[in-house]
């Protein structure tokens, strides 16, 4: 048997000039265990991770391996005492092959300090049999997809002989069916002898391979979880109060369709179809949720409808104008609603103030304009308004937008887009690195927007957004539309058909072979 | 240019090689990278390349016999002398560009991409047209191939040091703009202390420590203090200029003797090697910094592609963090290897003072670590990419001078213009996209 790790924090505290991310955490990971850290975005777990992997100093506590105390000046020291860890954002470089990262730091070399990527490639080989990973030495990490590119991720701390491996909210980028693939390989490391801190917020993950589950909220430790406990007990111990995790919805009433989307073609700069003939249409009062693993064309779909895709064939109609060919202002003038994918890069500007970000779609008009001159009172006016009606927690409006947490933030983007008179309301990963608190309030915002007799498009990656909200769910597959299927289908079927089987091979398979795997096919009404 | 051939890293995406065995899971089946498009522009440009060869080159062509001399009179053998009729051969040459042109254009209907040798040849013949062009219309039609070369290589030494140092430095994440500011210092520390030591070889060893001195203040005030790393660049540029050129006025112009006679250092003739006709004089006649160069050039290229030192300045350039997870001292790495940079760059200045003449005189090394930079971008960040820019560039540099000397109708300036002239188009597209180490410039903060 392998040599085993057990690892102790004790009163880790660890500041940021006045804030305190970390505050006197104590954690015990006892061998061959899976140890969940469960804690909303923001709580201090990422924080805390990185002192155990010798990447921040502790301002104070210290950290215990097998009982003895130790100082990590950088991830070299905690390497060596057998600590990997996997990053949300993976540590790899795009342009080395996978043997190239996995030997960084870690080189094997000949005489003279020459690369010996054979032994690398021959211990690559080796793990990756073991494991089933199916990972190629010789392939450039930027042409691999991205759960590959974690399994190349978790090879690099075995290589390193880890005895404890931290993965950092691991699943934030995979498919239904790569994170059962990813908590599989998890049970397979922990039966080899390797402890794991799994990270994370997605409650039904956390349950399903946790041996023991510590909450940490607002940088303390709030308490040790069982396993067995309820979601919705997990998850006020999460947030720190009651949280109702179903939505209350009440059934569509879907009026007249009045957005049409019809035979949509984008054609790449690459000439790649990135959307391929897409033909639906949305009524008033509905909500369509349009599915599907990231990269394939949701972001092209919604930029076409916003005039922001040149290369584009086919027809957008909203209530029989046609959208294609207009500029974005013009879109935005008739009466689009546009929440984008990603709010620090596109939803806000980080540096102005979260008063400016709130009118940034109508900061040319009256009453915030006069001439060529803006009128400040009328913005801060403006922002004390939408700030009380969404709850958004900030001391003042003159706040730097960036300062705020991402569930505040996206409650600014959506309070900019919610605040004009909308015909179509579009959101693209409306809840995207937000916290369950911020979820709940902006799906029930959604569907407010959509009971006020508006059609609305959700775009989302998230499985479980995507059944909470949708009256119908579009499913998208390599730029094509595999399928519309209505709300209520089951979660296994529209993970197939992310995978591109259509609706009615999906439901035969399912039929079939029931594959219930533990994050798919249980609880339906969870968040995520 | 040869660096498609060579380079090992810049990113094509490699089609073949993604997704082994059955893809497993819904994102693996994900549509991939797919490759690059293909466009209008290298057709395009070959087109209209080849159709101004064929008005000026060809059909205005001059009517005079150019003689392109291939031996000189040392050499081991002797080969005959290269005869062209200018009219001729210019016709001849700009119609086999326009068919190659053609052949681009027909691969673009069938879009298909034009295939890697088609531009470099085109870029050989448009070349050898110009050439036949320039000295076919001078007054003395007959110009000396192997001199011309051997003069190319001349002028390209310190601009190869320079774009080496460019190299070591973006590399490993940071723009050093400051190479002109280091070839200066170099060629002035060589001079002064050669002259004291009375060794010019004490005095190329002095030309890497001041280098090395100038950039190791573009390391700190860029690492340490994160000053934005082309304002700290041109800074000292502007600073050494003026340093060196205030001793010069103060200290060498006063007493020559005593401070700006530093002898040259020797060239060193490999016997009957040498003697080889063309490339005798190039590889197997050259001075110590000559030499030098040919030896960097290669360590450098195996240092960073082969070597465990190499794969981590790699990652450092490409993604710090990355590296830093992975245990390495991203900031200490590119201390050291902006300091290597700068040290390489000294002995590159050193030639202006030990080799091209004896002597300093104020601003000696006239931009060329501009020209160093634009090579190294032209090379794509491959030490061997840029060593044939910086060729590239001293050839055109050399072209002008010996096309004045034998009396061309062209104006001399125009000629001067030639170099920049083929970097704008080749880093247009012609040698394809450049792609720089993703986190060249960008100062690296901890967490």
């Amino acid at each position: 048997m392998v040599r085993v790790l057990k690892l102790e924090l004790r009163g880790i505290t660890k500041r940021f000039g006045s804030l305190i991310a970390n505050d006197h955490i104590d954690v015990v990971v006892e061998p061959g265990q899976i140890h969940c850290l469960l804690g909303e975005n923001g709580a201090g777990k990422s924080t805390l991770m990185n002192v155990l992997y010798g990447l921040y100093e502790p301002s104070e506590g210290e950290i215990l391996v097998d009982g003895e105390a130790v100082t990590f000046r950088g991830p070299g020291d905690a390497m060596a005492a057998g600590i990997g860890m996997v990053h949300q954002h993976f540590m790899l470089v795009p342009v080395f092959t996978v043997a190239e990262n996995v030997a960084l730091g870690a080189e094997t070399t000949k005489a003279g300090g020459f690369l010996n990527l054979d032994d690398t490639r021959r211990k690559i080989k080796e793990i990756s049999d073991k494991y089933g990973f199916d990972v190629d030495p010789d392939a450039l990490i930027e042409d691999l997809p991205v759960g590959v590119q974690q399994r190349v991720e978790i090879i690099k701390a075995l290589v390193r002989d880890a005895k404890v491996l931290i993965l950092d909210e691991p699943t934030a980028v995979l498919t239904p069916q790569d994170t059962d693939e990813l908590l599989d390989i998890m049970r397979q490391l922990k039966s080899n002898g390797t402890s794991i801190v799994f990270i994370s917020h997605k409650l039904r993950e956390v349950k399903a391979v946790s041996d023991t589950i510590t909450v940490i909220r607002r940088g303390k430790v709030v308490g040790a979880a069982d396993p067995g406990a309820s979601t919705t007990e997990l998850a006020s111990m999460m947030v720190g109060r009651a949280v109702n995790l179903t939505l209350d919805k009440a059934p569509a009433k879907p009026q007249e369709t009045t957005f049409q989307v019809k035979d949509l073609t984008v054609i790449a700069p690459t000439g790649q179809h990135v959307v391929d003939g897409i033909s639906f249409d949305i009524a008033r009062g509905e909500i369509l949720a349009v599915a599907g693993v990231q990269g394939n064309g949701q972001t092209e779909l919604t930029e076409a409808i916003l005039g922001l895709q040149e290369r584009c064939h086919g027809s957008i109609l909203l209530d029989g104008e046609e959208l294609l060919g207009h500029s974005v202002k013009e879109v935005l003038r008739a009466g689009v609603g546009f929440v984008p994918e990603d709010r620090t890069v596109d939803g806000l500007i980080g540096t102005f103030s979260i008063a400016e970000n709130l009118v940034l779609d109508l900061y040319d008009q009256a009453p915030y304009a006069k001439g060529i001159s803006m009128s400040p009172a009328r913005i801060l006016e403006n922002a004390k308004s939408r700030i009380d009606e969404f709850d958004v927690r900030t001391p003042s409006g003159s706040l730097a937008a960036g300062t705020l947490s991402g569930g505040n933030q996206q409650k600014v983007v959506m309070a900019r887009e919610l605040s004009r008179p909308l015909r179509l309301f579009i959101a693209s990963q409306p809840t995207r690195g937000v916290d369950v608190g911020s979820i709940e309030f902006l799906h029930k915002r959604i569907v407010a927007e959509r009971d006020r007799g508006t059609p609305v498009m959700i775009v989302s990656t998230e499985l479980d957004e995507v059944i909470e909200l949708a009256d119908r769910i579009a499913v998208l597959y390599r730029g094509k539309l595999v399928g519309i299927v209505p709300a209520g289908t089951g979660r296994d079927v529209l993970g197939l058909m992310m995978a591109g089987l259509s609706p009615e091979s999906a439901h035969a398979d399912t039929a079939h072979a029931p594959v219930q795997t533990s994050t798919s096919g249980a609880e339906g009404g969870d968040h995520e | 240019m040869s660096t498609t051939a060579t380079s090992p890293v810049p990113g094509k995406p490699q089609q073949g090689k993604q997704q082994p065995g059955t893809p497993k899971s819904a994102s693996e089946k994900a549509p991939a990278v797919s490759a690059k498009p293909v466009t209008w522009k290298v057709p395009v440009l070959l087109a209209v390349l080849g159709v101004v060869a064929f008005i000026f080159f060809g059909v205005m062509g001059p009517n005079q016999t150019a003689r392109f001399g291939i031996s000189s009179s040392g050499d081991f053998f002797q080969l005959p002398a290269i005869e062209v009729p200018a009219f001729l051969g210019g016709i001849v040459l700009s119609v086999l560009m326009l068919g190659l042109a053609g052949y681009a254009v027909y691969l673009k209907t069938r879009n298909e991409a034009s295939p890697g040798w088609l531009p470099i040849v085109f870029i050989v013949l448009f070349v050898a047209a110009f050439l036949i062009w320039v000295v076919g219309g001078a007054r003395t039609p007959s110009i000396s191939l192997a001199g011309l070369i051997a003069g190319s290589v001349t002028l390209a030494v310190p601009l190869v040091f320079g774009s080496l140092s460019g190299v070591l430095c973006e590399r490993v994440g940071v723009v050093n703009i400051a190479i002109e500011g280091q070839l200066l210092g170099g060629a002035f520390t060589a001079a002064m202390v050669a002259t004291l030591t009375k060794s010019p070889f004490v005095g190329l060893l002095a030309a890497a420590v001041a280098g090395a001195v100038v950039s190791m203040v573009l390391a700190v005030f860029s690492i340490k203090y994160l000053v934005n790393q082309i304002i700290v660049g041109v800074v000292l540029n502007v600073l050494v200029s003026g340093l060196t050129g205030f001793l010069f006025s103060t200290v060498m112009q006063a007493n020559k003797a005593q401070f700006n006679s530093p002898g040259r250092l020797p060239i060193i003739d490999i016997p009957v090697l040498s003697s080889i006709p063309v490339i005798g004089p190039i590889l197997f006649k050259q001075s110590v910094v000559g030499y030098l160069m040919y030896i960097a050039v290669i360590v450098v290229w195996i240092g960073l592609f082969k070597t465990k030192w190499g794969l981590r300045v790699r990652a450092v350039g490409e993604h710090p963090q990355a590296a830093d997870t992975m245990g390495i001292k991203v900031n200490a790495t590119r201390f050291w290897n902006v300091t290597l940079g700068g040290a390489v760059a000294g002995i590159g200045g050193s030639f202006f003072t030990l080799v091209a003449i004896d002597s300093f005189t104020k601003e000696i090394s006239g931009g060329r670590g501009f020209i160093a930079l634009a090579a190294l971008i032209f090379g794509r960040w491959n030490p061997i990419g840029a060593f044939f820019a910086a060729l590239l560039f001293g050839f055109a540099d050399n072209l002008q001078s010996i096309v004045t000397i034998i009396g061309t109708p062209v104006p001399s300036q125009f000629m001067a213009m030639l170099p920049y002239l083929v970097t704008v188009l080749a880093v247009a597209g012609l040698v394809g996209r450049s792609r720089p180490p993703a986190a060249s410039g960008i100062p690296y903060v901890k967490g």
